[in-house]
């Protein structure tokens, strides 16, 4: 059941990224990408992480793809013209089957190690996934928290100063 | 139970599907999110593996990549106004200031 399930959201998460490349419309493009990261949230909450999920839907689907679709509104790109020369496409395809076969290749000839550490899907149920997150971002990663704001900072005065006509 | 090499692949295929995007399409904002697209199956893997080794540190990555895909969205969105506003147009076949 568990198996179908993933099945199911994988097929439509790689229909809808196939979708997003394909669509000559911005506007559907976005849409189809706004269904991805629908289906990557629920992988999300099958893998034991439903706080990542929450994030995802708030800051993904919520948050950049809203500011992307207004900017695409914004500029009223149009739908794009037929001349799209027909070697990028044949090299592009080429460069990212051939990164496609790489991977899988890396995967089946590779075996996975590393430590295992103390959290399991038993102590996810009793602690709460949201805590254990906190904990970790505020104790150990206490200093690349704070970096990152420092990062939000710096795009916004930069976004203010990229649009603004006159300084 | 979904083993880990499923998600994996999956990410793959995603990442894949995203740099044939990046490398293909014309117009700025669709190149855009097919970079969204790659950061995102990138953080399926953090995800996936962290839940395989049994440690947290993977989401936390997550959540700075997540950071770092909105400072992205920012800057990059207003550097494509900026430009529409000289140019009239998002191709990036137009950007050709710096090319010889």
């Amino acid at each position: 059941m568990e198996t179908f399930f993933f099945m199911i959201v994988a097929a439509v998460a790689v229909l809808a990224s196939i979708l997003v490349i394909t669509c000559k419309n911005p506007i559907n493009s976005a849409l189809s990408l706004i269904l991805t990261f629908f289906c990557l949230a629920t992988l999300y909450v099958t893998l034991d992480a439903p706080f990542m999920a929450a994030i995802q839907v708030l800051v993904y689907a919520g948050a950049i793809m809203v500011l992307i679709v207004f900017v695409i509104m914004l500029l009223n790109v149009r739908t794009e013209s037929g001349r799209r020369s027909s070697h990028s496409v044949l090299f592009g395809s080429l460069i990212g089957l051939f990164s496609l076969f790489q991977l899988f290749y890396l995967f089946n000839r590779s075996s996975l190690t590393g430590q295992k550490g103390a959290i399991d899907s038993a102590l996810i149920n009793k602690v709460g996934h949201t805590e254990l997150i906190g904990k970790a971002l505020y104790t150990d990663f206490l200093l690349p928290f704070e970096v990152t704001s420092i990062l939000l900072l710096v795009a916004i005065i930069g976004a203010v100063v990229l649009t603004k006509k006159k300084i | 139970m979904v083993s880990l090499h499923s998600y994996l692949i999956l990410s793959a295929i995603l990442f894949s599907i995203g740099t044939i995007g990046v490398l293909i399409r014309r117009n700025a904002i669709v190149i855009f999110m097919c970079v969204e697209m790659m950061l995102n199956s990138v953080n399926l893997t953090f995800i996936a593996l962290s839940k395989h080794l049994g440690n947290v540190d993977g989401q936390i990555f997550v959540f700075f990549v997540m950071t770092v895909a909105a400072a992205e969205a920012a800057v990059g969105l207003a550097l494509m106004i900026a430009f529409y506003k000289n140019r009239e147009s998002i191709d990036v076949e137009d950007i050709k200031l710096m090319r010889l």
